[in-house]
């Protein structure tokens, strides 16, 4: 059974103004994120990934398609009961303190008595508020907000937690405790489900990725899966090539540089490498190494939003 | 069930924590001295002034909290992003807006309690009789507090703070005149008026038929049978919105 499943998920808004065309933010998205896995869900600013997550705990109807979560339809109001949210830049109440404010969240989860009161600790804890419990979330910083926001999240100690923009406003010490917890979670068998704009964070934390702009699911897999076979350049060493014999090879390297009696020849298109070694190859060159370099999830990511761009 | 209690206490809490409710409490507390000043003024009619001033006071805070506090109860929630967490946790919406509502409702029967403890202790003070009719006329100033906080929050799920203070209002007022809008269509040459006037009759709330102020102050023992069937029409009108804020709730997105 998967944690997270959709099918043709779409969503469109209709403007109140007549004439006003439709917007669609999110179009047929089919997602599949497996259990005990920790997904990124990349994208840039507006590209829909909030309304996704929206869609996804039923807070936002979707215009079309359907949402699972971990097999059940997201209307069901049980299924909550093993999903944790943290919505981007949280806002709670504010005349409460953050020991109320765990115990109001708890309460809502199905939580009471001693067992409530000992998650409430343990979160307080965990997210390092315990010395703050008394105060009110009016005093508190955007960072100890998203540490209150975490929390509640796991009050009810969730199978899926579900993560939009975790990271957003965080310095870089919050970022490293909220990367940790995530990875935690992973140790402790959670499904973590998380939405960011931050390549590195997706490339350090997740199983698999899936990147989203314009509404739509442009990529989907694991970060290396995804890299793999889109090998940027390769670096071809040659030795024994005479400088007559460079210019017919001008038109398939990108940049020829001599080093001592060496070349280094840089091939942007790699398809192209088999041409490049038997033009080396009958102008009397030796090939001392041919070295691929892969690319990164950012350039899978840029190169992605700039193709939906031009579509 | 649970999940509407944890929201209600929340929302009473909140309530509580509002400096708003403290200042109106203070607010009855003066209007009720202007009317012990007022009623030292004038000869003979101190005892009714004194009772009308007192209970006006309370209806018109009761139904000020009704429809201030009642129209942010869901918008403050969305415009405060607050609802997000609340609903992705295991409670139906409609248990959200049940709980919202009890809440509230909670904090003005406290305040009725306590504003009317205040009332009939300055009614002891200056020595004027307390009838059953005043307590009578107090549980039905209760239930108009319900029906209008059903219609602040029914107005509230679909439209901006001010519409529906503004509707909440307005159907406050035509609720205090449908005997009048009943009158105007019987007496109304054309069928158009005659057809609005009549459907505004039916659809509006009565809430005449909660006021038994006047006879309170005249001290004209009130009917429980009467008593019964009004609580009654209130309960059956408020439970109408809310069940019709929850289903205009349901299909709301965030």
């Amino acid at each position: 059974m998967d944690a997270i499943c959709t099918e043709s998920l779409t969503k469109t808004f209709r403007s109140s103004w007549p004439g006003k065309p439709p917007v669609t933010v999110v179009r047929d998205l089919n997602l599949t994120v497996n259990r005990e896995e920790v997904f990124g869900f990349l994208g840039p600013n507006g590209s829909g990934k909030t309304t996704t997550m929206k869609m996804l705990l039923g807070l936002a109807q979707p215009t079309k398609g359907t949402v699972r979560l971990l097999g059940r339809p997201t209307s069901e109001v049980n299924v909550r009961q093993q999903i944790g949210f943290l919505p981007e830049a949280p806002y709670f109440y504010t005349y409460l303190t953050a020991e109320e404010v765990l115990l109001f969240y708890g309460r809502l989860a199905g939580l009471s008595g001693q067992s409530l009161n000992r998650r409430v600790e343990e979160m307080l804890e965990m997210v390092g508020l315990m010395e703050a419990r008394r105060r009110q979330l009016g005093k508190f910083s955007k960072g100890m907000l998203q540490r209150v926001g975490l929390a509640q999240a796991l009050i009810h100690d969730p199978t899926l937690v579900i993560l939009d923009e975790p990271m957003s406003g965080l310095d870089p010490i919050g970022r490293k405790e909220v990367r940790d917890l995530i990875m935690r979670l992973r140790r402790q068998g959670k499904t973590v489900f998380f939405s960011t704009h931050i390549i590195p964070d997706v490339e350090t934390l997740c199983d698999r990725v899936g990147i989203i702009a314009g509404g739509r699911l442009l990529a989907c897999g694991r970060v290396d899966e995804l890299v793999e076979g889109r090998t940027r350049t390769v670096d071809v060493v040659c030795d024994g090539l005479h400088e007559r014999n460079l210019a017919p090879l001008n038109g398939l390297a990108s940049s020829i540089v001599q080093q001592n009696r060496q070349h280094l020849i840089t091939l942007s298109h790699p398809e192209r490498l088999e041409e490049l070694l038997a033009a080396i190859k009958a102008r009397g060159g030796k090939l001392v190494s041919v070295t691929p370099h892969k690319g990164s999830l950012e350039e899978l990511f840029f190169s992605s939003i700039q193709v939906e761009a031009k579509a | 069930m649970r999940s509407i209690v944890v929201i209600a206490f929340n929302t009473f809490r909140e309530n509580l924590r509002d400096k708003i409710l403290y200042n109106l409490l203070i607010f009855a507390g003066l209007l009720m001295g202007a009317s012990i000043l007022i009623g030292a003024l004038t000869i003979d009619e101190q005892d009714k002034i004194i009772a009308d001033m007192g209970l006006a006071s309370i209806n018109l805070i009761g139904v000020i909290i009704a429809i201030f506090v009642g129209i942010g109860l869901v918008s403050k929630e969305i415009e405060r992003r607050t609802i997000y967490t609340i609903l992705a946790k295991p409670i139906s919406r409609s248990q959200f807006i049940l709980g919202k509502y009890v809440g509230l409702a909670i904090t003005l029967a406290v305040n009725l309690v306590i504003m009317f403890a205040v009332f009939v202790f300055t009614l002891w003070m200056t020595q004027v009789t307390i009838t059953m009719v005043l307590v009578q006329a107090a549980a039905l100033m209760m239930v108009e507090f319900l029906v209008v906080t059903a219609t602040a929050l029914f107005f509230s799920t679909f439209s901006t703070p001010t519409l529906s203070a503004a509707l909440t209002l307005g159907l406050y007022l035509i609720g205090h005149l449908t005997s009048d809008l009943k009158a105007l269509a019987e007496k109304s040459s054309s069928e158009v008026t005659k057809a609005v006037m009549t459907a505004l009759y039916y659809l509006c709330p009565n809430l005449e038929l909660l006021n038994v102020k006047g006879q309170a102050v005249s001290g004209v023992p009130l009917d429980w049978s009467y008593q019964f069937s009004a609580t009654l029409y209130g309960l059956l009108y408020a439970s109408l919105l809310l069940a019709g804020a929850a289903t205009i709730f349901q299909r709301r997105d965030f």
